[in-house]
Formats: structure tokens, sequence, C-alpha cells
């Protein structure tokens, strides 16, 4: 499966080209704006255009993402993919309580983690060494909160909550908890 | 002219608050102190700024968490409720030509609002109650973490912002309806449902020479759609407030009520609903509302393509009310055709909606060039610019697949909500406010135009460097509502300090610039009684 890190850098680099094109583009305005112009006209055509443009940029966004993004239809599909480990943790006054002090995955394995919480939303998120996040999923106590991850290179992971839970629940940090191995 | 006299009573003592009409007295009431409170909040998000370099040792975690639940309460409530309602109880009556249907319940919505928002800062101040402003059930009833009695405090504090809000709503839409004393009877129903958009849209179903006039000119059209939204989050946070009280109540009087009786996933999908109305409904409409005000003040043009920007207030109304899933894409528990629908694709139409808004304010500029950079209208372009990075940013964070490695970084915080409100709202408000300025002060006249240029670029350029640093720490995992302790993200976050640094200088310009403006002494004078009784909008020499 793709690594998150690679869906990331392709954001960075689309929205920063994006960001730098629409910067341009009104300092560009605010200069011509100013300034005396051939033609002071605005056709319908330009802005049905832009109109049409913006609905095929919002809706071919999902179904782009849907269909390179290996984890968007394991995601919605899940209850359907047997899962080649499932671990099942839980979430109390601020702790994590895992059924094991290391997980070990082999490499290629899909793995479902299963999070409870008996008591406040909590988040829960897998983190690399250099403290970049590889998924997260929100943790509401009464519901079930499962994520399936397919895992294709070797690391040790941390495991982090992601939601805000009180003061007390600034720093649920369990490091080097989960490790993936064999990969080549 | 001494420094001392300018301080004292303004440039060229021009600014005379005994000759201010009550209407123009209660909007600058309302714009000062919305105005300080977004000071409070600059100040408290520049405390954030530094705990993010380096935890300051005098200030435990539990201040920080109490900090950042006031902060963002602060900003949208204490500060931007109160220069949009000012300016909107303002503006409504001014573009109608007719007065305010009730100046004594603007005078409540100022008082309600600026009480409402001390109370609750002042009591996260004192007693850290830190729930954030999500509220996440059954966070703001732990009571192993808060005290009930300081959360009593911190929630009437919102619920007498809501009252406030409610009465604002009541203003609004009676100013719009009601025929004033000595009048012809006014057509309630029909000025009404021109102000929602639906004249626009039947409009764009008949043909042109059978097209009604429009009985509502196109930003009060917005301020009325954006009112709804502003209602219906009104009702639901009172709703909400309510029931948290009633937990705080029980808990006071020894009763331990049990959380779990209330679904913490249904909770989130109302309060989200609410709260979404704020961000996606009332943010952005009344924005667009306020760059079509701007374009037409500005251009002294009609609104290009007017009809179907009129239509798409109307559409924004469905998906406002219809997008609050995009915040629940992490949530497992939420069914997956509310994430693909709600979340994903009407979520999508905000692009449409708000990119509609920027075309044709634009086109309405390009359509008046040549044009004088006015600060009006750089700020009215920068808060273009603002909507322009941050809704992209919150279209690619809704998404399924993004989501899941976007959802509470500071990307979120950073290049969408951030850049969206410092860069897109407050340059829109700052716009209105240098435009509104000479009107609702009878001709004063700005103290240094060297430093509105100084205000504009450091706020600019502090506001998207920020925004970008933040990104850029978020892309790399960095979380939002948390602490780090060991310096992981440190390169990222002191950039962004000194862009918070730029923001800060750029607000002290500002305030510095209105203070020599209007003087001391004409700053507090527009807190006095008004010797003029008078309903209209302006005094009658200056109309």
């Amino acid at each position: 499966m793709t690594d998150s890190s690679l869906v990331l850098y392709g954001q960075t680099i689309a929205y920063t080209c994006y960001a730098i094109v629409i910067i341009l583009v009104i300092a560009w305005f605010g200069f011509v704006v100013t300034r005396k112009g051939k033609g002071n006209k605005v056709s319908k055509t330009l802005f049905y255009s832009f109109v049409t443009m913006l609905v095929i940029l919002g809706v071919s966004l999902h179904i782009v993402t849907f269909n390179t993004i290996p984890w968007v239809s394991m995601d919605l599909d899940r209850k359907n993919i047997q899962a080649d480990q499932v671990f099942d943790i839980t979430m109390e006054n601020h702790q994590f309580i895992l059924p094991q002090e290391k997980f070990v995955i082999n490499c290629g394995e899909k793995v479902m983690f299963n999070v409870t919480s008996n008591d406040l939303t909590y988040g829960f998120g897998l983190f690399r060494k250099d403290n970049s996040m590889m998924f997260q999923m929100q943790v509401v106590p009464g519901h079930v909160n499962d994520i399936l991850w397919e895992f294709n290179e070797n690391g040790i992971y941390t495991i982090r909550s992601t939601e805000y839970s009180g003061p007390k629940g600034h720093q649920m940090i369990i490091k080097d908890v989960v490790h993936v191995i064999g990969c080549e | 002219m001494s420094y001392i006299k300018t301080l004292m009573n303004g440039e060229q003592s021009i600014f005379n608050p005994r000759k201010l009409t009550p209407m123009q007295r209660i909007t600058l009431r309302f714009v000062v102190v919305g105005v300080l409170y977004y000071g409070l909040a600059a100040i408290e998000g520049m405390i954030m700024r530094i705990y993010q370099i380096e935890p300051i040792t005098f200030l435990g975690s539990d201040h920080y968490f109490a900090i950042l639940t006031a902060h963002p309460l602060v900003g949208i409530f204490g500060s931007t409720y109160l220069i949009v309602f000012g300016a909107f109880l303002f503006v409504v009556p001014f573009m109608m030509k007719k007065p305010l249907w009730s100046i004594k319940l603007a005078n409540a919505t100022f008082w309600l609002i600026t009480i409402g928002t001390f109370v609750f800062w002042f009591s996260g101040f004192l007693t850290h109650y830190a729930p954030l402003y999500t509220l996440y059930w059954p966070l703001p009833a732990d009571f192993n973490q808060f005290d009930p009695l300081s959360g009593a405090f911190f929630i009437t504090g919102i619920a007498i912002v809501m009252l406030g809000t409610v009465f604002f709503v009541i203003n609004i839409f009676k100013t719009i309806a009601y025929t004033p004393e000595g009048w012809e009877k006014q057509p309630s129903g029909a000025l009404l449902a021109d102000a929602i958009g639906y004249s626009g849209l039947r409009n764009m179903f008949r043909k042109k020479t059978k097209q009604k006039e429009h009985l509502v000119d196109i930003p009060v059209a917005a301020i009325a759609r954006g009112t709804v939204d502003t209602a219906l989050n009104a009702g639901i946070i009172l709703f909400t407030g309510v029931l948290i009280l009633v937990y705080m109540v029980a808990a006071i009087m020894g009763y331990d009520l049990k959380t779990t009786v209330i679904d913490a996933l249904l909770y989130k999908n109302w309060f989200w609903w609410g709260l979404d109305l704020i961000a996606d409904g009332l943010v952005l409409i009344f924005v667009a509302g306020t760059w079509y005000l701007l374009a037409m003040m500005i251009t002294g043009r009609k609104i290009f393509m007017q009809n179907i920007a009129r239509a798409a207030l109307l559409v924004e109304l469905i998906v406002s009310w219809t997008v609050w899933s995009h915040h629940l894409l992490s949530d497992q528990a939420q069914p997956g055709i509310l994430k693909i629908i709600s979340g994903e694709f009407v979520t999508a139409f905000e692009l449409i909606t708000q990119g509609l808004a920027f075309f044709v304010t634009l086109a309405t500029l390009w359509l008046a060039r040549p044009l004088k950079m006015t600060n009006e209208l750089k700020f009215l372009l920068g808060g273009l610019l603002g909507f322009g990075l941050a809704v992209p940013a919150g279209i690619m964070q809704a998404d399924i697949g993004l989501n899941r490695i976007l959802h509470n970084t500071q990307w979120i915080m950073g290049p969408h909500v951030h850049v969206a409100i410092l860069v897109g709202l407050t340059m829109t408000l700052y716009a209105a406010i240098y435009l509104l300025f000479p009107i609702v002060t009878n001709g004063a006249k700005l103290y240094s135009q060297k430093l509105a240029n100084f205000h504009f670029w450091a706020h600019l350029i502090g506001g998207i460097g920020m925004g970008a640093f933040m990104g850029m720490a978020g892309l790399q995992g960095m979380l939002r509502r948390t602490i780090y302790y060991e310096g992981e993200f440190n390169l990222y976050m002191i950039l962004a300090g000194i862009c918070g640094l730029l923001l800060l200088l750029a607000f002290f310009a500002f305030l510095y610039n209105i203070i020599m403006s209007v003087g001391i002494n004409g700053l507090l004078g527009i807190f006095r009684p008004s010797p003029n009784k008078t309903k209209d909008l302006l005094p009658a020499e200056t109309e």
C-alpha cells in the first residue's frame, strides 16, 4: 500500500503550486485594476467556464483520491475485509490499555486496530520516528472505533492520542509499540 | 498641532462625538469593543505561539488549555460578532434607507455580547475550565478535571452572548420587513423573500423582460441569509449549553448524572451541525455579503451577474445546513454515506459558492477600472486572497483519504482556519472599517496613511506566513490541541511565531492609528449617552 508520507508529499507540491498561482493572480489583479485597460468587459462565458472548472475540481478531487489513495476504499469496505491481525485497545482515564507490550506486524499484513473508550472522546494515531503521522482516527465512547491498515514498510511506530481529552490527556503517548518487520 | 492635542482630540480635532447620532454611536461602540477583543485574542494567540516554541514555565498546561479554549471564542464572539453585528446594524438600515427597527435592542445586543464574552473569558482565566470550543461529550461535564461551578459560569457567559445574538437576529429581520412610522405600508413578505434570495432564484428562470426588480440590495440579502444561520447556530449552542448546565447544576447539588445517557456521536453530529453554521454558513455568507457591499461602494456599480449571486446565496443555505459531516470524516462510527455525501460532495459545493462570490466581486471591480488603490480596496483584495487560499485547503482536508492524515494536525489550523479567519475574514472586516470610518465618524480623518500601509502588509504577510508555517508543521505530523516539550517542530514554530508577532504589530499600528484619528476624548465620548435623540442614521447636515 502507498505510504501516507508519499500522499502528503504530493499534497504539499499541489497546494504550494496553487498557493503561488493564486497569490500571483491577486497581485496581478491589484496592479491592473488601478490602470486603464483596453476592454472593460467580463464575458459571461468566462464566468460560466470558471464555475464549471470549480465543479470539476470539487468533484474530481474525491474521485481521484478514491482511486489513488489505497486506504480509502479499504476503509469504507473494512467490514468485509479479513484482517491478518486484530489488536483490541482500550482507552480509559487518559491511559492506553494495550493487549500486549509490543505489536509485531509482518510486512504486507492488514491489521485491524479496534479501539474502545470507556469515558471520554480520544484519538488514536500511529507516528513514525520523525514524528510524522501515518494515520489517525477518533475514539468516541459508546461506539466501535476500528481502522484497518496495511503495512508495507519496516519501522517502529509510536501510539499517541490525537484528540484533546482535557489537560490530563495531552501527553497520551506510548513510544515504539508497533514494529513492522520483514519488508525488503 | 501638538502630539498631545492630536492624542486627546484626534487628527485635526475633526471628530466630535457630540455630533454623532445614536446609530453612529452604537455602531462605533460595537466596532471599538470588537477591535479590543481582537487585540485580546491576538495576545492570547501570541502567548500560545511562544508556548509552542518553548512551554512557559510560570504558565502551567492547565492555563495553556484554558487560553486555547477562550482564544477562538473571544475571537469569534467577542471580536467578529461585535464588529460584524455593529456594521450590519448600520449597513442594513443604511442600504434600505430607513431607521433601524430598535436602537434599544441594538444596545442590548452590544452589552450582552460584551459582558458575556468577558464572563466566559474571565471564568476560564481564573478557573482553567478548558473543554475547548468543540465541547466533545462528555468532556464539558467531566468533573474529575473541571470544577462544575467554574464551568457553569463559563457556559453562562456563552449563553449571554447567544441571547445578544438572538436580539441581533430579531433586529435585522424586523428592520428589513417593518414599516416605519408615517411610511406607506411596506410589503413585508416580498421584502423577506427577496432578502433570503428567493426572488433571485425565481428571476433566473424568468425571461429578462419579466424579471422582477429586487426590493433589497444584494449585501442586505447576504446579511439576511447569514443571519438565518446565526439564528440556528444560537439555538444549537443555547440548547447544548443548557444541557451541559443541567449536569453542572446537578453536580453542584451533589447529584452525579450519568454522561452515557447522551450518545457522544449523536451529540458530536448536532453540535458540529450548529458550529458549522458559523464556519461554513455565517462566515462565508457574511463575508460574501461584505465583499458585495465593498465592491458596490468602491465602484458605485451594481454587482456583476447579481441574479446568480443572489441565487447562490440561497444555494449556500442548503449547503451550509448539510456540510457538517466533513468534521467527522475520522469518526469510524459515522455512517459512510454521510461522510461521502455531506462530508465530501456537499462540502465541495463551498468551493463553488465561495468561488462564485470571489469571481463576482473581482468582476465588479474590473468593470470599474481604473480604481484608486485605497485602503478598503487593498484590504478587500487581501480578504479575497485569504479565502482563495483557505477554502481549497479546507476542501482538501474534507476528503476521506486526505483527512486520515490531516485531521487534528496543524494543517487544519494553519492554512485553513487561521488563513480563513485572519486573512480572509479579518482583512474583509478591516476593509469595511476603513470604508465606513468616515461615514460613521462624520468625516474624521485618518491619522497616518503610512501606518495603514504598514497595517496592511504586516497583517497580510503575518497571516499568510503564520498559516503556511503551521501548515508545514502539520504536514510533518504536528498535532493541534497539544503541547510539544522537546522542540520537535521548533523551526516551523519559530517562523510561525515571527509571523504571529508581525500580526500583533499590525494590530497595534491599526489601534494607534485609530486612536490618533479620533483622539482619546473622542473614543471615550462614544460611550457617553447621546444628546441627540434622532432615529436617523446620519446627522442632517452630512446626509
